[in-house]
């Protein structure tokens, strides 16, 4: 933490990582101002996450004074639905990495810490579930819950905590053999302490920066889940299941072949920069953190 | 250790994860209550009073550890289930929908791999210069792209506004009759090598047609991903001091880039190559469900959204072998790119 003034110097005087910061503040404010933004009707009842319908046609409308971003099959407002699809989306990602995340540094330090048997079974599920394609095991467990958004987070977190338990696991085995852990140990202090004390809050800056940046990544597969239909019920704001809806209005008539452009183009332009905004982000994080690259 | 024993090890290996793999999907689906899972193999409503007979046929109210065992010995059999979504036994599926997903990687592998790798050492051979910055926009865009609506995208372009230029599908209409017919004859079922090998052109240049968008779909994270290792990778190595000597003694920049960096900057590359081949080969999911192009990865998507359990086990245990296999290919090759590696240990 000693260069955190340089770091923060680094990221604004690139402008990539401008551009992802500036990005990423953008999409904060439509969060926390989305009732604002897209204020829900006067007279609605439902649920406020639950986009408003104008009429029940399947057929897309195109923007208007009252829908600034037209309507999509089934006449749900696009406009809401973006703006509070922003909230479904950190709300999504902030949910899966702090379950992995903590799922990740209890098991990445029991592993790391103890070695040996412990070490072997826990590293040999994490081989099993990173053999298998995401995508279908996450579908197959939404399927079995059932299309919900708790589902899609339990999906998410149940292939997503693998990456973060190596990860940790990787930095407490650097840990363990410094001399203060040792001199930890020498003094009688209990596994628990030495791993909660000494060990972990050395060992787990990296990876907490490292899973904060996965909020795009996070994100990005939740929309995947959202698009293919195993997802968001019916009408939930959530940015993947907007570009689904648009799904089969792609092509227009003969005469007017981009006549639905606003349907597909408007959702997947949010996902696109609120992951864009991240990874941005990301990329300038990593080269400042890769010790191999530092000072060339 | 001998290449042999090495094998014969890593296959070993494989069991317990294909047991693993397969126990959590089994898990998964028991969750559902027998009825439920019998009554997937009830087509009509006339039909639910055979529930209580399927039920008993198959076993379905056993506990957890008889079914699954019972699973397995069909396994050892060679018999992996019935597929409700391909119509056909699970194996025959695997088999009818892999040519398909083969075609798609063959094209898509060796433009990812190498447009990658080229790209990658351009820019770190040319650190900080327009080249880098371009490319890295360019990945970190490329690796920011929704893959669905990245196709959406491109089929509103070539399919919509260029009329029919660029269709979704495998073939169309009148290819599928002519592949089909007596004097096409079908050696792999991968359509553009059939078509090459049978000499008909309208074949080969219908089946480039449908092609072209899946692959630039499912090569466009993979290129920025690739591409970003290259040149993580390969800026190490331009730090080692062979590199330093090789410049010291007078060499080239290009031969320097390209003989002393780059074949050690390789070998990170070649491991998520695999992992790229092997991802490609199980089925681009999405990609191929939005443009209808039947793979392996359309049928297990099919598979997972109506539950079809003998599928997606058989799906299971196809990637897992398919993971491994790619795993053991890319320690081989290890061994050429790098003479100081030994099998099953690391760098000396």
């Amino acid at each position: 933490m000693r260069d955190w003034r340089f770091t923060v110097r680094q990221l604004v005087k690139n402008p990539l990582s401008l551009i992802g910061i500036i990005l990423i503040a953008i999409f904060v404010i439509i969060a926390i101002f989305a009732p604002l933004i897209a204020p829900t009707p006067a007279d609605y009842h439902k649920d406020p996450y639950m986009i408003p319908r104008d009429g029940y046609s399947a057929e897309p409308r195109p923007p208007n004074e009252l829908h600034p971003f037209g309507t999509t099959q089934g006449q749900y407002d696009i406009f809401y639905g973006v703006i509070w699809g922003t909230r479904s989306a950190f709300r999504i990602a902030l949910v899966v990495i702090s379950i992995t995340l903590l799922v990740g540094i209890v098991l990445g330090s029991l592993a790391g810490y103890f070695g040996g048997v412990i070490d072997e079974v826990i590293m040999r599920i994490t081989d099993i579930f990173m053999a298998f394609p995401w995508l279908i095991l996450a579908m197959a467990l939404v399927a079995v819950l059932g299309p919900s958004m708790k589902s899609v987070m339990i999906a998410l977190c149940a292939v997503w905590w693998p990456s973060y338990a190596r990860l940790i696991r990787g930095d407490i085995l650097q840990v363990r053999e410094e001399d203060y852990v040792e001199a930890a140990r020498g003094l009688g202090a209990s596994s628990g302490r030495v791993i909660m004390r000494h060990v972990l809050p050395n060992a787990i800056y990296p990876a907490l920066i490292m899973a904060s940046l996965d909020i795009g990544a996070v994100v990005l597969s939740a929309a995947a889940l959202s698009f293919l239909g195993l997802g968001a019920p019916e009408g939930y704001a959530d940015w993947g299941q907007l570009t689904q809806f648009a799904q089969n209005y792609i092509i227009g008539p003969m005469n007017d072949p981009l006549k639905y452009w606003y349907a597909v183009t408007i959702p997947g332009l949010f996902i696109f920069f609120f992951v864009l905004g991240w990874n941005l982000l990301g990329d300038a994080f990593r080269d400042i953190f890769d010790p191999r690259l530092a000072r060339r | 250790m001998e290449l042999r024993a090495y094998i014969i090890r890593r296959v070993l290996l494989l069991i317990p994860v294909l047991l693993g793999v397969t126990l959590f999907i089994f898990g998964i689906t028991m969750l559902f209550s027998p009825i439920e899972r019998a009554s997937l193999y009830v087509s009509s409503i006339r039909d639910l009073s055979d529930l209580p007979e399927i039920i008993a046929r198959f076993g379905l109210d056993r506990p957890f550890f008889m079914q699954y065992g019972t699973w397995i010995n069909q396994v050892l059999h060679g018999n992996l289930g019935w597929s409700t979504v391909g119509g056909m036994p699970v194996w025959d599926s695997i088999w009818n929908f892999l040519p398909a997903t083969l075609e798609l990687a063959i094209f898509a592998a060796p433009l990812i791999v190498f447009t990658g790798i080229f790209l990658g050492t351009r820019a770190a051979a040319h650190k900080d210069k327009s080249i880098d910055h371009a490319t890295r926009v360019l990945a970190i865009s490329g690796w920011s792209l929704p893959s669905f609506w990245l196709g959406l995208i491109l089929m509103m372009i070539f399919y919509g506004l260029i009329r029919g230029l660029l269709p979704p599908g495998r073939l169309s209409v009148e290819m599928d009759f002519v592949i089909h017919s007596a004097e096409f004859i079908r050696y792999t079922k991968i359509n553009t090598i059939d078509a090459i090998l049978n000499l008909n052109g309208p074949v080969l240049l219908d089946a480039l047609r449908h092609l072209i968008l899946p692959v630039i779909t499912i090569s466009t994270v993979n290129i920025a991903f690739i591409m970003r290792l290259m040149r993580s990778s390969m800026l190490e190595s331009l730090g080692k001091g062979y590199v330093l000597t090789a410049r010291a003694k007078g060499l080239s920049e290009r031969v320097v880039v390209n003989k002393h960096a780059r074949r050690n900057a390789l070998i990170p590359v070649i491991t998520v190559s695999g992992y790229v081949f092997a991802g490609l080969a199980s089925g681009a999911v999405i990609t191929e469900s939005i443009f209808t192009y039947k793979g392996i990865g359309w049928w297990a998507y099919q598979a997972a959204s109506r539950l079809d359990i003998a599928s997606i086990l058989g799906f299971a245990l196809f990637t897992g072998v398919l993971f491994v296999l790619v795993n053991l290919v890319v320690d081989v090759i290890y061994t050429r790119v790098d003479p100081r590696v030994r099998l099953g240990g690391e760098i000396q």
